[in-house]
């Protein structure tokens, strides 16, 4: 096992200006499981495969441990690249689909077979190695498969976006399964997907990339509590976070008819940029309806009222005389709201939201980047 | 949701009268052929319609869509791949649950998935002439700029070539295409044909499929030394001395021996002009079948081209034509012997073999019964005695064979999927 670092790798293809990965600054620690999530075309899948050496890298360095592998072959880099190509062989004992790939790269015998005892007991195979696949059960069989993996006893395990060719609900099965696995078998596992609920189920850490850059990397609550930038404010959480483009007036951010206490730390900063405006990022979860004596709040004009049971979200519009306005200022189509279930509002009310204290996001219009009060 | 097949019109049609509505894996037996299968992690069927033989793959839409157009791609690089025909989404049962998606793709005629080839016991140079067909597969597909990610043996399909094979991709789930190919990609590619091919190998020998003599291992290490070799004649770069000019000529040669055409050729002088360097720049395969087909309208396999361009050359001198116009000549050989020896195979043992493949081995016979005989036998005779003693003894090879769609758990590798794990 072992820890995994980019240092400042970079990727730049062929025949084009900006890098796929530019400057990758990345710790991994041993053991740990980092999910690379991000649009399409981020940077995730060509870091992986910078680290699996299927990727030319072109600056800065990747090192395994304390070895530098930037430019090693892949088979010489202690990875397993996992879950992708694994067959069983039906005449084949289990012991023998585990093992004969450490036979072909010239494993001594009797350490094949501790190698192949080690796994099996790790996955609850033990009884089982002298049978053949056909008599096991689906999942001992997924278990096999991942003993072949095992037995090579890599440093690393990599997995990119394993679980797209499942439909819907199957994925949402199979991650816990895997995610449990990897913390049983303790092995340091990078893996790729574009998926940031699957990102936030499985990681231990969770590092958000978007157009070849690094733009956070942290616990999965630590995104969702402190975005870095509006990027990964927009990203991570599902519903998606309200962001908006709001005018400071009088210590309160303003956009139409809503109108925002905000702290005085963050007018001042604001102000300090030379700018009047401020992002402001309010989860669906941080609204409440406002009561009547309270002044200001976000008005909102119901469209639809999804009931969940256990929840029910209304998504809605800016209402008021500068709809429009506030419309065109929004970074989605619409603003989301969690509401009490069973007392829901309906399609057409009018709503008058406030956001719970202490749980409003500022980012800078400038940069982009997170305003701490 | 409807359903929506996107196909060519003609196969649409017959496309049309399936059973979309049911899992392919409850479809009844009449809708299905019995095909050995290939590896996939997925369902996968065949079935008849009309004249040819359609594969079916169930599979999520997204990965459907985008095998079909690596398959259409590789069928414009000319990539010796299975065709893609279409794709079939939108599928609901009758309940109304949704169904994922089909890809369709047409079986290869005369193709041999290799368990079928084991199916008697296989010899050792039999392995090595497979070996050789996915080698230089594989190699091609590098040329291309393709990944494969899957490269095995369960993923390749094998037509007979003059005593040879040539081999054909046909699972591109894996594969990406790229401008080129980092020697990382290549080499991971490699490592991954080498341990699914030993995987496989040591799966027949423990089926007592396979001669005691073939060493799984060792085979799996001919697949890497080969390919080395193979990729080094096809791309490094050469240098000799200014004098030894005709080395270029060699090269070319070597090239065209091997069956690739040399489009492009870089050659770089020396600052002093004593050094010479040279390196393939476009290197195209099918060198000889491009130019049997050329000279003659006849599809052939590459050593199938060769052997047949052999009896051209052979006709040639016979029938003292070497100076005549090339066209003209291979014109008449089609007329006196090509076409005589295809005709006079009845028309209901014409599904066992290629028709070029026949020739070569009514070629074979000839020798063979000219030398038993002491004097030559001609091609209308030969070709007589092959069909009675050979070529009816034969299984039929047009749509392969003897697979069964029950337990296939039991008899080849098979995959997992996630979803085992439950």
């Amino acid at each position: 096992m072992a820890t995994v670092t980019f240092d400042k790798a970079t990727r730049i293809y062929p025949g084009t200006d900006k890098p796929a990965v530019d400057a990758l600054d990345l710790a991994i620690e041993d053991g740990e499981f980092l999910v690379l999530v991000g649009p399409s075309g981020c940077g995730k899948s060509t870091s992986l495969r910078m680290l699996a050496g299927l990727e030319e890298v072109d600056g800065g360095a990747i090192r395994i441990g304390d070895r530098d592998v930037t430019h090693m072959p892949p088979k010489d880099r202690d990875i397993a690249m996992v879950f992708q190509n694994y067959a069983l062989y039906p005449h084949m004992s289990v012991a023998d689909n585990m093992g004969f790939a450490l036979k072909i790269a010239g494993t001594p015998k009797d350490e094949i077979r501790r190698r192949v005892a080690d796994a099996a007991k790790l996955l609850d195979l033990s009884e089982y190695l002298d049978r053949k696949p056909k008599a096991l059960s689906g999942g001992q069989r997924q278990r096999v498969a991942m003993g072949r993996a095992i037995v090579r006893e890599p440093q690393v395990f990599l997995m990119d976006e394993p679980l797209s060719n499942l439909d819907a609900k199957l994925r949402v099965s199979t991650r816990t399964q895997i995610a449990s696995l990897q913390r049983r078998l303790g092995i340091t596992t990078v893996y790729v997907t574009h998926d940031q609920v699957e990102a936030m189920t499985m990681g231990d850490r969770v590092a958000v990339l978007n157009a070849g850059l690094l733009q956070q990397v942290d616990s999965p609550l630590g995104l969702y509590d402190k975005p870095a930038n509006v990027f990964v404010a927009g990203f991570i959480g599902s519903p998606a976070m309200n962001i908006a483009t709001f005018d400071i007036k009088d210590g309160r951010a303003v956009l139409g008819d809503a109108d925002v206490a905000i702290p005085a730390s963050i007018s001042s900063k604001v102000a300090a940029e030379g700018s009047n405006t401020v992002v402001l990022g309010f989860r669906p979860e941080a609204l409440l309806p406002a009561s009547a004596e309270e002044q200001g709040g976000i008005p909102v004009l119901v469209d639809v009222v999804e009931e969940l049971g256990s929840d029910a979200y209304v998504y809605g519009r800016p209402a008021g005389p500068a709809a429009e306005e506030q419309a065109d200022r929004l970074r989605s189509d619409q603003v989301i709201a969690r509401v009490e279930p069973r007392n829901a509002p309906q399609k057409g009310d009018k709503i008058n939201f406030a956001i719970r204290p202490g749980s409003e996001h500022f980012f800078s219009v400038k940069t982009g980047e997170r305003l701490e009060p | 949701m409807e359903l929506r097949i996107l196909a060519a019109p003609r196969e649409q049609q017959a496309l049309l009268d399936l059973p979309w509505d049911m899992p392919l894996e409850q479809w009844p037996e009449w809708y299905l052929v019995a095909l050995p299968r290939g590896i996939s992690r997925h369902v996968v069927r065949f079935t008849r319609l009309g004249r040819n033989v359609y594969a079916l793959k169930e599979i999520v839409k997204p990965f459907a869509d985008r095998e079909y157009q690596m398959l259409r791609d590789l069928a414009r690089l000319d990539v010796p791949a299975v065709q893609a025909v279409g794709v079939v989404s939108g599928r609901e049962a009758p309940d109304g649950s949704t169904l994922d998606s089909v890809l369709v793709t047409r079986h290869l005629q005369f193709s041999l998935p290799y368990r079928a080839l084991f199916a008697r016991m296989m010899r050792r140079d039999t392995v090595d002439r497979l070996i050789d067909a996915l080698v230089v597969l594989i190699a091609r597909l590098h040329l291309t700029g393709f990944y494969w990610g899957d490269c095995s043996l369960s993923n390749t399909l094998f037509r007979r070539d003059a005593g040879a094979f040539a081999a054909y991709l046909v699972d591109a789930e894996t594969g990406e295409l790229h401008n080129a190919l980092s020697d990382g990609q290549r080499a991971h590619d490699l490592d991954t044909a080498r341990t699914n091919i030993a995987g496989e190998m040591m799966d027949l020998l423990a089926a007592g499929q396979l001669d005691e003599s073939v060493d799984p291992i060792a085979v799996s290490d001919q697949v890497v030394e080969r390919y080395e070799a193979l990729w080094i004649e096809l791309t490094e770069w050469e240098a000799f001395d200014v004098n030894e000019r005709w080395r270029i000529a060699r090269r070319v040669d070597r090239l065209n021996e091997l069956g690739f055409d040399v489009d492009e050729l870089d050659i770089v002088t020396d600052i002093g002009g004593r050094t010479i360097r040279v390196q393939p720049k476009v290197v195209d395969p099918g060198h000889h079948s491009r130019r049997l087909l050329r000279l003659t309208g006849i599809d052939a396999q590459e050593n199938q081209a060769r052997r047949l361009l052999n009896d051209l050359d052979t006709y040639a001198a016979v029938t003292e034509q070497q100076g005549e116009d090339e066209e003209i000549v291979a014109n008449a050989w089609v007329l006196d012997s090509y076409e005589p020896v295809l005709r006079a195979i009845p028309r209901d043992l014409r599904g066992k073999l290629e028709g070029p493949e026949i020739f070569h081995e009514v070629l074979e016979h000839r020798w063979y019964l000219s030398e038993n005989l002491g004097h030559d036998v001609g091609l209308e005779e030969a070709a007589r005695d092959y069909v009675d003693t050979v070529l009816r003894h034969k299984p039929d090879e047009l749509a392969i064979l003897g697979g069964t769609s029950a337990e296939a758990d039991t008899t080849q590798p098979f995959r997992i999927t996630w979803n085992d794990l439950q």
